[in-house]
Parts: structure tokens; sequence; C-alpha cells
């Protein structure tokens, strides 16, 4: 067992001769970390070379690394021959991805702690010292350096010629402004042009009424919602039913008798007392909060849960909030049945839809 | 006409000589050879990031090479049969590509997005680590600071690339997401509708998020990464405290070339184990959440965990709006504190911290040695705060969730969060400063009075007492007079080499050596002499 334990040399011996032929090449190696700064103070081979233990790490690192290449190859195989085409059912592709990866990792994991035996176990311990050398530079080099950059100022004369300073400031933050102003020109998109984030799909266009729609475009009679029951309902224009209209989706409730007395009172304390039809109301379904789709209705307690962030509205009152982050309550959309006996629109939200923000009326 | 003879064996001399005439490497070279690396399992975390974001690197190119960033509306026509025929978006019908028609598209994909993970948790942990020994303390700092802005560029960078797939899930994150910005008082529709495109969710978000997520993300963490990695190198690393060890030296091995192959075995084993998770382990099955439609969400609708704190501050935040009756009256929404003020101040405080504790403890000197969290009680305590507050806000983040499973009223929940976050973390001060207090006193007491070991002595008199070995001669009546160095007091009597370790090996036991307490830099005591493997007997042939 070669164990090298010495003191700390002392400073400023005198540099070996690496050229000397008696030296061994681990001898080099110490003096070469010695010019580096570094003391080897302990260097100890963890296994007797030739020894049982020896043999048996050497097994293990290599059978290691023989099962890396019996799993790559099986990633291999796996990947070309076995079936992976998606088939509705328990297919065999249901096994490709897990294959893939239990091989991959497999092949990782041989080659990881292949090395990592090899590297802790075969390789001699050592303990290095090395200097640090953090603190300041000398106080001579500081004074150079420092004395060099104000040099550099007074070579520019900028103080002489202040004329020029103040110019080339002047001329320079245009030049900043022009590097941003295609960026943030460019970008740059008007939140209120035709009035975007103040109507909805249900304005009525060229004086005509827009109907209530399904997922599907079919408008829906009064009798389609069950009592208690309630429908999401789109605006029956040209891509109504997709996220171009992503505000204007809307959730029909058709209130038992009791609810929508309650409902009709309510309504007519804030002036909306003829937004409903009969026992239908109609609630936007984009969360005032943070503008996730309201949508758990709760038929015996009358209330809207926004999945996102639990925030709960009280259709009976207005839709106002009783629980959660949310503030404003969910605006109502007026609505009527027309003369073929479909429901439409009155009139856009009254209110505005979706998150709040600072210039919301 | 002789022909020179060829030497192969000094191709490689002769060839290093060669750069060296035109490099001038030799001597920079043997300076990286050379240098010295601490060595501690702590100081792994890290580097389970940076192997994480390498392994981030390799599958997103692959990735790149089958998404297609465009919202345009296409009809899905690919081999998930239950999705067949919907309306989408282009990046939608492009993912579920990946993850069915794409040979090996989705063990790619499930990786990047384990990955993804992986990087923030050891990003937060090793963060954890660093804080809890101040390591951040002068000269580290600025590292400090990069390393907290590297957790916020890469929250970004999984934000963004959890939108591209553009399912339903996401969707409903991008859809809360410009809620945020909408709520940033003066400038917020402005910001939105810039960013949007237009208003909500417009065309052009997922092209933009897409370069974003591949260029410019990327991008600024591998400069912050570099820039990182090159103050570790350059200011080297700090080590715990121990015999031999002082602020002005490194001890540990040199880099090449045991501590090389280390690191490189264990980038490996970490990329290994991300190739299990990715295969055995399914994330995001995007095919179940359908494409993103504005009236659609489901209950249980989590982010990835690392944005849940923030969904948990959202979630208890009060409805307290602010009213500015000017003109037609202006509104500060609630949405506007947990999601935009809260992480500013975060930022803030963590990149702040170094500063504030070393004025506050006038202390603006060199530290290169870790202190053990015990011996720094104020700051373990106010670490273990933080630890309380993310923790209470994360779970809340899931509070429908508890509520689910545990049968608990979900305004319940929402209750007990907003009750905890404000004193959960005072008690997690309070506690883990007296803990701190108590773990130094039992080491001083150790040091004074040596190891418990568990050997009762009954005296004449009749009472009992414990034996305690000293670690030091001592003065007489037991008690010693060592100083406590910062670092781990032995405290059983198998640290001090007394006992044997417990029996090894798998099969058959082998008797291993006692080795002398592991203290690099202290030269070990003189081992044992080689014993022959004790075999139980019959066992074995």
């Amino acid at each position: 067992m070669s164990t090298q334990t010495e003191q700390h040399a002392p400073q400023g011996r005198e540099p070996l001769d690496v050229h000397d032929p008696r030296l061994s090449r681990f001898d080099i190696v110490t003096e070469g970390a010695r010019r580096d700064d570094i003391e080897i103070v302990h260097y100890e081979e963890q296994v007797v070379p030739g020894s049982k233990a020896e043999r048996r790490l050497t097994r293990t690192v290599a059978a290691m690394f023989l099962l890396t290449g019996l799993a790559a190859t099986a990633f291999l195989v796996v990947y070309i021959w076995w079936p992976w085409e998606y088939e509705p059912g328990r297919g065999g592709d249901k096994w490709y991805t897990p294959l893939l990866g239990l091989t991959l990792g497999v092949a990782l994991l041989g080659i990881g702690f292949g090395i990592l035996t090899w590297g802790k176990k075969l390789l001699p311990k050592e303990v290095s010292i090395q200097d640090r050398h953090d603190g300041p530079g000398s106080a001579e080099d500081r004074k150079i350096t420092g004395e060099t950059m104000l040099y550099l100022a007074d070579e520019m004369g900028v103080r002489r010629r202040p004329l020029l300073g103040v110019s080339l400031v002047a001329g320079l933050l245009p030049v900043g402004a022009v590097a941003a102003a295609p960026l943030v020109g460019g970008l740059i998109s008007n939140p209120h042009k035709n009035n975007q984030m103040f109507t909805t799909g249900f304005a009525p266009a060229d004086g005509k009424k827009i109907r209530l729609v399904r997922e599907d475009g079919r408008p829906i009679r009064p009798a389609d919602v069950s009592t208690g029951g309630q429908l999401t309902v789109f605006p029956g224009i040209e891509h109504g039913v997709s996220n171009k209209h992503a505000d204007s989706p809307t959730l029909l409730i058709h209130l038992r008798e009791s609810d929508a007395e309650k409902s009709r009172q309510a309504n007519s304390r804030v002036g909306h007392g003829d937004y409903m039809w009969g026992n239908y109301a109609a609630y936007s379904k984009i969360c005032t909060h943070a503008g996730c789709p309201a949508s758990l209705y709760e038929q015996q307690t009358n209330r809207l849960l926004c999945p996102c962030h639990q925030s709960q509205f009280l259709i009976t009152d207005n839709a106002r909030p009783v629980f959660g982050p949310a503030s404003r309550r969910l605006p109502q959309l007026p609505i009527e049945v027309d003369e073929e006996g479909f429901f439409v629109a009155k009139s856009d939200y009254t209110e505005t839809v979706g998150p709040d923000f600072w210039e919301r009326p | 006409m002789k022909r020179r003879k060829f030497d192969v064996a000094a191709v490689p001399g002769k060839a290093a000589g060669g750069v060296d005439d035109r490099f001038q490497v030799a001597t920079p070279l043997r300076k990286l050879l050379n240098k010295v690396f601490p060595d501690h399992w702590s100081f792994l975390l890290g580097e389970i990031a940076l192997f994480s974001f390498v392994v981030l690197l390799l599958t997103g190119v692959f990735l790149t090479f089958f998404y297609e960033p465009a919202m345009t509306e296409v009809v899905y026509n690919g081999s998930y049969a239950p999705l067949r025929g919907t309306p989408m978006s282009a990046a939608y019908a492009s993912s579920l590509d990946i993850s069915f028609d794409v040979r090996g598209g989705l063990i790619m994909r499930q990786m990047h997005h384990w990955s993804a993970l992986l990087f923030m948790a050891a990003i937060v942990v090793h963060m954890m680590r660093v804080f809890f020994t101040g390591a951040f303390r002068k000269p580290r700092e600025t590292n400090w600071i990069i390393g907290s802005l590297l957790f916020w560029v890469g929250f970004l960078a999984g934000f963004s690339g959890y939108s591209l797939p553009d399912d339903g899930l996401s969707g409903t994150g991008l859809r809360i997401a410009s809620g945020i910005m909408l709520s940033i008082p003066v400038v917020g529709s402005w910001v939105t509708s810039s960013i949007f495109g237009g208003e909500f969710p417009g065309e052009i978000i997922i092209s933009r998020f897409f370069i974003a997520h591949v260029l410019l993300i990327p991008g600024l963490l591998v400069a912050l990464i570099s820039a990182h990695l090159g103050l570790v190198f350059k200011q080297k690393h700090t080590q715990w405290p121990g015999p031999g060890r002082t602020n002005d030296n490194v001890v540990g091995e040199r880099m090449f070339p045991r501590y090389a192959l280390k690191q490189g075995g264990f980038f490996m084993v970490v990329f290994g184990v991300i190739a299990l998770m990715g295969g055995l382990f399914q994330i995001n099955p995007i095919w179940y959440f359908g494409p993103y439609e504005a009236w659609v969400v489901s209950a249980a609708s989590q982010p990835d965990w690392y944005v849940m704190f923030l969904d948990g501050s959202t979630r208890l935040m009060p409805a307290w709006e602010i009213n500015i009756p000017i003109g037609n009256g202006y509104v500060i929404p609630p949405l506007f504190w947990p999601t935009v003020v809260l992480p500013g101040i975060l930022v803030g405080l963590s990149t702040l911290y170094p500063f504030v504790e070393a004025r506050q403890l006038k202390d603006y000197r060199h530290h290169n040695l870790l202190q053990r969290p015990r011996d720094v009680p104020a700051r373990t305590a106010v670490g273990a705060m933080a630890v309380a507050f993310y923790i209470v806000l994360t779970l809340s983040g899931a509070n429908d969730v508890i509520a689910d499973k545990f049968h608990i009223s979900l305004n319940a929940m929402t209750w007990a969060g907003r009750i905890g976050l404000l004193i959960v973390p005072p008690l997690a001060y309070y506690v883990t400063y007296r803990i701190c207090l108590g773990l130094q006193q039992h080491d001083r007491e150790v040091l004074a009075h040596g190891v418990e070991t568990g050997i009762i002595r009954r005296l004449p008199d009749g009472r009992f007492e414990e034996v305690h070995q000293p670690l030091s001669a001592g003065d007489g009546h037991g008690h010693g007079e060592l100083d406590y160095v910062g670092w781990v007091v032995p405290k059983k009597m198998n640290r001090l080499g007394a006992l044997g370790p417990a029996i090894r090996g798998f099969f058959y036991p082998i008797e291993k050596p006692v080795e002398a307490p592991v203290s690099p830099g202290h030269p070990p005591v003189e081992p044992r002499p080689e014993r022959e493997e004790i075999g139980s007997g019959d066992s074995r042939r």
C-alpha cells in the first residue's frame, strides 16, 4: 500500500528540476501541484493492486458497463421492432414508452454507477490543500489600475472639453430610443380598439338581437333547459363558439320558482329588473377574478364555483361573490325569447366581462 | 532510399507539443488539472440542476423538430382516435403528433417535462443549502443574486413551455396569466393587449411564447448559468470547517481524475433517473385535456409544482378591491397583490438578504468556511420561516384537491391557509430557533462531558449513572477542554472507532476494518491490519 503523508512544506522552497531522470511521475505531479500552491498532504491507494478486493471491484465495474451495453441494445431493439403506433385499447403499444424509459434509464445508470464506482473505489484517495488567494489585489496594482483608468479619462479630455460629453449624451440617448422603438412600436397594440374590452359577441349587429346558441350552434328554446338545470351558451354569430370570442361564453340557468323569485327581487334592486326571462337567467361564465370559466354550478345552494381559485358566486343574489378572491359579481346578460321562440340577448352585457383591470368603469 | 522509422509511441507527445507551440496551453491546463475542489454531498444539489438543464436542452431540441408553434385552426386527423375530427390549434395537434405519431416522441416530451420539474426542484433545494450554510456571504453575494434570478428565469422557462401544447389545462393557465397582466395598475390592459396581440387569446401568443421558450429564455439561462459556474470557479468553492481547513485554503481533491470522474458518473445517474421517470411515469397527458376552449375547465386544475405557490397565494387573497374615484373610476383588482406584488417582494427580499445580514451583523469580512445551520439560529429560523411560508402557499395551491380527498370543506381549507400563512411562519421561526439552541447545547455538552456510552453503572450508594467517554484527556473531573470548531461533534461511540460498523454484505457478511472518523485533511489513524473475510460457515463452499 503506497501511502504518502507529509507535512506542509515550508514556503519558498527551491523548485524541483523536473528533468531530473531520478524523479518518478508522481514526484513531477506533486511538483506541478506545488507550483499551483497545492500541497498533496495525503495520497492513498484504496485497494491493494492485485488483491481480491481489486479484482472484485474491477468485475463490478465491468459488469455495470456490460449491463449498459445490454440495456442500450435492448433500447434499440425495442425502438425499432416494438409496435409503437397508437391503437385504442390495451395494445402492446402502451408498453413502448415505458420500455424505452426502462432500457435507456438502466443503460445510463449502468454507465453512471460504473464510473462512480471506478472513481470512488478504485482510484487513490487524496487530500490536497490549495491556497485560496482571494484577498484583494495588491495595493500597488489597485493604484496602478485606478490611475490608468483616470488617465484614460484625462486623455479623452472630457473634463476640458465638456461640449464633447454633453453632445455625446445628447446624441446617443435618441439612438438608444431608436433601438427600443421598433420593438415597442411593433408590439404595442391598443386594448381599446373597437371597444373590444367592453363588448362581447352578444352586442346586437345591425340592430338585430343575437341568439343564444349551444356549443353545436343550435338555438335554444326555453323547454330545452329543465328546471334547476343550466347550459353553456354562446352568441349565435360566426365564430361565436370559439376562442375568438373568449369573453362571450355564458351560463343559461333555469331557476326553480322560489329561487327565481329571489333572483328577480335581487335584480330589481340593482336596476336589472327585466334581465331575466321567466325563471331563466344568464350570467357570464368568465370569472371576474382571473378569467377562468366559472363552471361548477351547485343546484341546491345556487352557487357557482370557479375551479381555478374557488371564487363562489351566489346566483340568486345577482351572482355576487360570496367567497374567495373574486371581488366583482358576474355580469348578467339581459335575455328574452324572440317571435320564433328562441332565446336572444336583449342587448350586450351592461357590465364589463372578464378579469378586472385599471380603467374598468 | 532509407525510410524514416515511424515512432507510434511518440505521437501523443509530439501532437501535444505541437498544440502547445501554437496555443500555449501547458500552464493553464496544469492549473485546471490541479484545481482543488472540496467535497460534500450537499455540494451536488446544484449540479442536479445543471445536469437536468443539459437534458432539457437535448430533449428540447428534439421537440422543436416536430412542434408547430401556430394557432391556426386545424382538424385533428392523427392516430389518437378519441380526438379525431376535433378542431384545434396546430400547436395542440402537433403536440399530439409528438405524443402519438412520432416514434419515441412521447418519451422525449415526458423526459423534457420531468427534467424541467427536476431543474426547478434542484434549484430550490440548492438555494436552501446555500442559504442555511451561509455560503452566500461575502465574497459570493453576486452569485447568490444570479442564483435567485435563475429561479425566476427558470420559472418563466417552465411556464412558457407549459403553455406551448395549447391544451385545455395550459390554456387555462395562460388565461390566468393574461388576467394577472391585466391587473397591473395603469398599464395592465396595454401590456396584455401588446403581448397577446389584441384581446385574449388572439392568434399570436403561442408563436411568441415559442421563440421566448426556445431562444430568448434559454439564452438568458445559458448566460446566467455560465456566469454562475464561472464565479464558482473563480472564487473557489466554499468548504465546511474541519481539521486543516481555514478561510484561506481549499481542502479536497484535485479536479482530475477522481473528482471529474465522479461528476461524469453523477451526470449519467441524473440523466438515467430522468430517462426512467420519462418512460415510466406519465406526466401532463395532454390528450385527456382536449384543446383549449375558453368555456371548459375541470376541477383540480393544478399548474406545475413551482407555480403552485402563486396559485395558492391567489386563492388565499381576500377579495379586497381598491377603487379610486377619479373620473369614471379606476380599480386595483385583488389579483394584483398575490401575483405581481408578492413575487416582486420575494425577488427583492432574496436578492437583498446577503447585504441585510452583513449590515445587521456588521460583518464585512470574506467567508469561505460554511456554517452549520445550528450555529446561526437567527438565519436558520428566518430560512425556516420562508420555507413554511412557501409550503403553506404551495399546499393552498392544491387546497381543492386536499379538500376533496380528505372530505374537508373547501372554504375551511381556504381559511386554514389564510390563517396558517400568518401563524405558521412565526411558529416555524420560534421552533427552529429553539431546536438550533438545543443542538448547540448538546454539542457543548458532549465536548465537555464526553459521548454517552449507553453503559449504566451502579454506584456503591445505589445510584445509577451513565458512563461518558470523554473526548479529551480532561481535567480529572471528567470535564474536557475542547472548543467547538463549527463541525460535527461525534456523539456515538462508533464515531470514535470504538465499535465496528454494522455487518455489511448481501449474501455473506463482510467485515471491514474500522475506519477512523472521517475528516478529510486529517491523516487517518493507522488502519487495522487486513483480515480475511469471515464466512458464515455453511453458506459458502
